[in-house]
């Protein structure tokens, strides 16, 4: 009660996050349905490993750690790598993708709104190219499954690696849409041919695509409280579209169509919750335009010509480097200033 | 007859809780007469001005006591009749808690008015009409106390074509313009009829905020019944849409220049109190003695109380019933550019739009600051598209070139930015202590050249004392060998010769010359301390 303004709105980077987290809802729901609770698992032991990572780390640094463990963003990093992840992959996969997330690419760079890189997506680069081979291990459909686990089982499949009698990983398991299209063509399969598979659905790959959608309903609750702004999620999405649709158009045989680029792999999730991260992203309106429309594109290439399944984490992190020349390039005019 | 104005691309800002319900429900009430009167001498922005009276002195209501002194300055005059008790430095409204110069007045209760009459506008020579203005002690009333005689005749090379009447009184909780728009609305048309012609301007704007559709409406009507061709434009409720730039582009579409005045693009923009004054002055004679304030917050009647200046806080809020249990403060105007009074025994003077009674409830203590994240919620609000994130930055890590350099100068110090960051930082403290430490520093660097140009005359009288030394000895030497051998007078001839020489060489070093090239630098600085102090929360802003 000393200087103006004495008062302010209620908001706080507890309520931010939470509605981050709120937003997330919805595609969780929908991911069990469609594949099974593993993926709750992922997110247990990820919200725990990441509070008390956040919390040793903060203890260290003598900084209070109740008020920086309530601003929840440690919780977001923990969810939004957790969803990224396999949903039956063994528990020490998530643990320490976590503790590089938390520790090295948010504390290491100074804590909660320094890390120049989005926590989640360091901790995701580094377990794909460490662990390649657990980390594309995606669990089939439940819908295309023979076997349905249980709650239990999954989690003793997670924690011990052991299935219940009778039933194999490989009936658990297929490949993304993605990857699925990207090795079918280099064996000279036609499109129409890929696309036979069983577990495309509509747009992009069974349950996943619903998946996606739900992120997308979460996203536009965001934009609607304005968490985050329109900038980022359309240009994303726009220009993602724009690209694969450009050359979907002039070789349909050879590159997917722009509906399997909107809705498969972790696009829905980085246009709403991975590249609109503030403090690793841009601030000016225009710097966000381009720097989604530069994950989209960066994007797209990994997606089509590079060497791995998905190309999301390896763009943002690359655009995130981008950040600082972006915001200084995009100062808007001032008012009253000549442009 | 009068139109309702196209309003522009409504700018950035805030929306903050209103609280202007509780202060309108009564009309405009009087306070009675004080005891005392305490007449601050600087109630405006520039020079003090001069004391015409002593302890003692008998005055009458409307006396001219102080004149103005100067070209920006303002008179001030006896709001009631009475007699000079004390010409005394004491605690004033003002920030800084610092006492200044004031004339206290001991009212005898009889309202004696000294001799005043109507004037014509429009007959009066322009000249005597500007140097009546001048001691007639108008100030703006919407917080920013420019004095007005100024703004009436703007030096600019652009003639003024438009008028903008200011009545949008954005920040919470103020309502004096309201009340005053809803009761004496042909008042204020009137004045902006004479400031329109005295300006020469060709059109008027009255813009107000939409949450007043009794003074819109009160304002209307007036123009339509007094036949004055103005537009009302009815502006969004978005705080600071009151301040003078962000109204201008509102109601006009156009923007003023950042380092220029809004009289560059041929625009000036008047408080609607501060036209009613205009007009009570020309059409009555009336000097500055009193205004209209919002007492509202934690009082038993908040509402607004027309006043005699220099009444005490503490009689204002007497008047609206006394504060109620728990009152923690005063803050004097609105809660978003407002500061807290040093005491409520400071008195009223021409700036107080509002005295809030703050409790705890009201504006609760800041929560925890925590880093910024970086969500550019300030940015998205903030009316002069800065990027408060990065001047946070540069403020908190003292890089005042770079904050300088992402335009730290325009912030207006609004508050929206603080309002609305949810890590809770008072990023508006830190411009104000980078603004402050931007100046000390050029302070300093002025300093700096006037010692070095000190020490460069020292030095340079130094060696003329030297070369004056040398030359005397020389010429005693000359004096005691004269008729000495021709070697020894070539000696001398070449030693006077090299004082000479070097006396020259010296010369130019005398860095007199150089000195109103730092007066110069002198005025620059002060010019920019003039503006920053008028960029900051003194200028016709809020309300
Ligand atoms: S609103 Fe606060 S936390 Fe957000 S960018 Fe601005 S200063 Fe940083
Ligand atoms: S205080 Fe300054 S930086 Fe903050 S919103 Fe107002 S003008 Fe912008």
């Amino acid at each position: 009660m000393k200087y103006s303004p004495f008062f302010t709105s209620n908001t706080s980077v507890s309520i931010v996050m939470l509605k981050v987290l709120l937003a997330l809802v919805p595609g969780i729901i929908v991911y069990v349905w469609a594949f099974g609770s593993g993926i709750l698992v992922n997110l247990i032991i990820g919200s725990v490993v990441a509070l008390l990572a956040e919390a040793s780390v903060l203890q260290i640094r003598r900084r209070p750690v109740l008020p920086f463990l309530l601003d929840g963003s440690a919780l977001v990093t923990a969810w939004l790598l957790a969803l990224a992840l396999p949903p039956l992959a063994p528990w020490w996969l998530i643990v320490v993708g976590i503790i590089f997330a938390i520790v090295i690419a948010k504390h290491l760079y100074g804590g909660l709104g320094q890390n120049p890189f989005n926590p989640a997506m360091i901790g995701y680069a580094v377990l794909l190219i460490s662990f390649p081979a657990v980390m594309t291990l995606w669990p089939a459909p439940l819908s295309l499954t023979a076997a349905k686990l249980s709650f239990l089982d999954q989690w003793q499949y997670i924690f011990s690696r052991t299935l219940p009698i009778g039933v194999g990983m490989d009936a658990m398991s297929s490949a993304t849409p993605l990857d699925y299209l990207k090795t079918q063509l280099t064996m000279s399969h036609s499109m129409e041919q890929i696309w036979q598979a069983p577990f495309f659905g509509h747009w992009a790959g069974k349950g996943g695509e619903m998946v996606a959608a739900a992120y997308l309903l979460g996203g536009l609750y965001l934009v609607q409280q304005k968490i985050i702004s329109w900038h980022i999620p359309t240009a994303f999405l726009g220009t993602l579209a724009l690209m694969a649709g450009l050359f979907h158009f002039i070789n349909p045989g050879h590159f997917a169509p722009p509906t399997l680029h909107l809705f498969a792999g972790a696009s829905m999730l980085c246009a709403f919750f991975i590249a609109t991260d503030p403090v690793s992203g841009p601030t000016t309106p225009n710097g966000k335009l381009i720097f989604a429309a530069g994950i989209a594109v960066l994007t797209w290439l990994i997606r089509t010509y590079g060497g791995y399944p998905d190309g999301v984490a390896f763009a943002v992190l690359l655009m995130n480097i981008c950040v600082p020349l972006i915001d200084a390039k995009t100062q808007p005019r001032v008012f009253g200033h000549n442009s | 007859m009068n139109i309702l104005a196209k309003i522009f691309n409504a700018s950035n800002g805030v929306h903050p809780p209103e609280h202007k319900l509780e202060s309108t429900s009564l009309p405009i009430q009087k306070v009675a007469v004080p005891e005392r009167l305490v007449l601050p001498l600087r109630q405006h922005i520039g020079n003090m001005p001069k004391v015409l009276v002593k302890v003692g002195d008998s005055v009458l209501k409307g006396q001219l006591l102080a004149e103005a002194n100067g070209t920006v300055s303002a008179a001030v005059h006896a709001p009631t009749s009475g007699t000079v008790v004390a010409i005394d430095e004491q605690v004033i409204p003002h920030p800084s808690g610092l006492p200044d110069m004031c004339i206290t007045l001991r009212p005898d209760g009889q309202e004696r008015w000294v001799a005043h009459d109507a004037m014509d506008y429009r007959s009066m020579d322009r000249v005597e009409l500007l140097r009546r203005l001048r001691q007639s002690g108008i100030v703006g009333l919407g917080g920013a106390t420019f004095p007005t005689h100024l703004k009436l005749s703007p030096k600019g090379t652009h003639p003024v074509v438009t008028l903008v009447l200011n009545g949008a009184e954005c920040e919470p909780f103020i309502t004096c313009d309201d009340l005053l728009m809803r009761e004496r609305a042909e008042e204020i048309v009137l004045g902006a009829q004479i400031i329109q012609s005295l300006l020469g301007a060709v059109e008027c704007f009255i813009g107000i905020e939409d949450n007043k559709p009794e003074a819109a409406a009160a304002m209307k009507a007036a123009c339509e019944k007094s036949g004055f061709a103005a537009e009302v434009g009815i502006v969004p409720t978005l705080y600071p849409s009151g301040d003078a730039r962000q109204l201008i582009r509102l109601l006009t579409g156009k923007e003023v220049p950042a380092d220029g005045r809004s009289t560059d693009i041929g625009i000036q923009c008047f408080n609607v109190a501060t036209a009613q004054s205009v007009y009570r002055f020309f059409a009555h004679g009336e000097t500055a003695v009193s205004r209209i304030v919002t007492i509202t917050g934690n009082v038993a009647r908040p509402g607004n109380y027309e006043a005699l200046l220099g009444t005490s806080v503490d009689d204002l809020l007497k008047a609206a019933g006394g504060d109620l249990p728990n009152t923690d403060g005063y803050i004097m105007g609105g809660p978003m550019m407002g500061f807290t009074l040093p005491s409520s025994a400071v008195p009223m003077t021409k700036a107080m739009n509002c005295v809030i009674a703050s409790t705890p409830g009201l504006f609760p203590p800041p929560a925890m600051e925590m880093p910024c994240i970086r969500c550019a919620a300030c940015a998205d609000v903030c009316p002069v598209s800065l990027q408060p994130q990065e001047l946070y930055w540069f403020s908190k890590s003292n890089n005042l070139e770079k904050a300088l350099e992402y335009n730290l100068q325009d912030c207006i110090e609004c508050g929206c930015c603080t309002y609305v960051c949810p890590s809770h930082i008072p990023l508006v403290q830190y411009y104000r202590y980078a603004k402050s430490e931007s100046i000390a520093q050029e302070r300093a660097q002025t300093a700096a050249d006037q010692a070095r140009v000190r020490n460069d005359n020292r030095l340079a009288r130094i060696e003329r004392e030297k070369q004056e030394r040398a030359q005397r000895n020389a010429l005693r030497t000359a004096k005691a060998d004269t008729g000495g051998d021709a070697d020894k007078q070539a000696a001398i001839q070449a030693a006077m010769e090299r004082a000479k020489a070097q006396k020259e060489g010296v010369t130019p070093q005398n860095t007199e010359n150089l000195s109103p090239a730092v007066q110069a630098e002198i005025a620059g600085i002060d010019a920019l301390r003039g503006d920053m102090t008028s960029t900051a929360p003194t200028t016709e802003t809020n309300s």
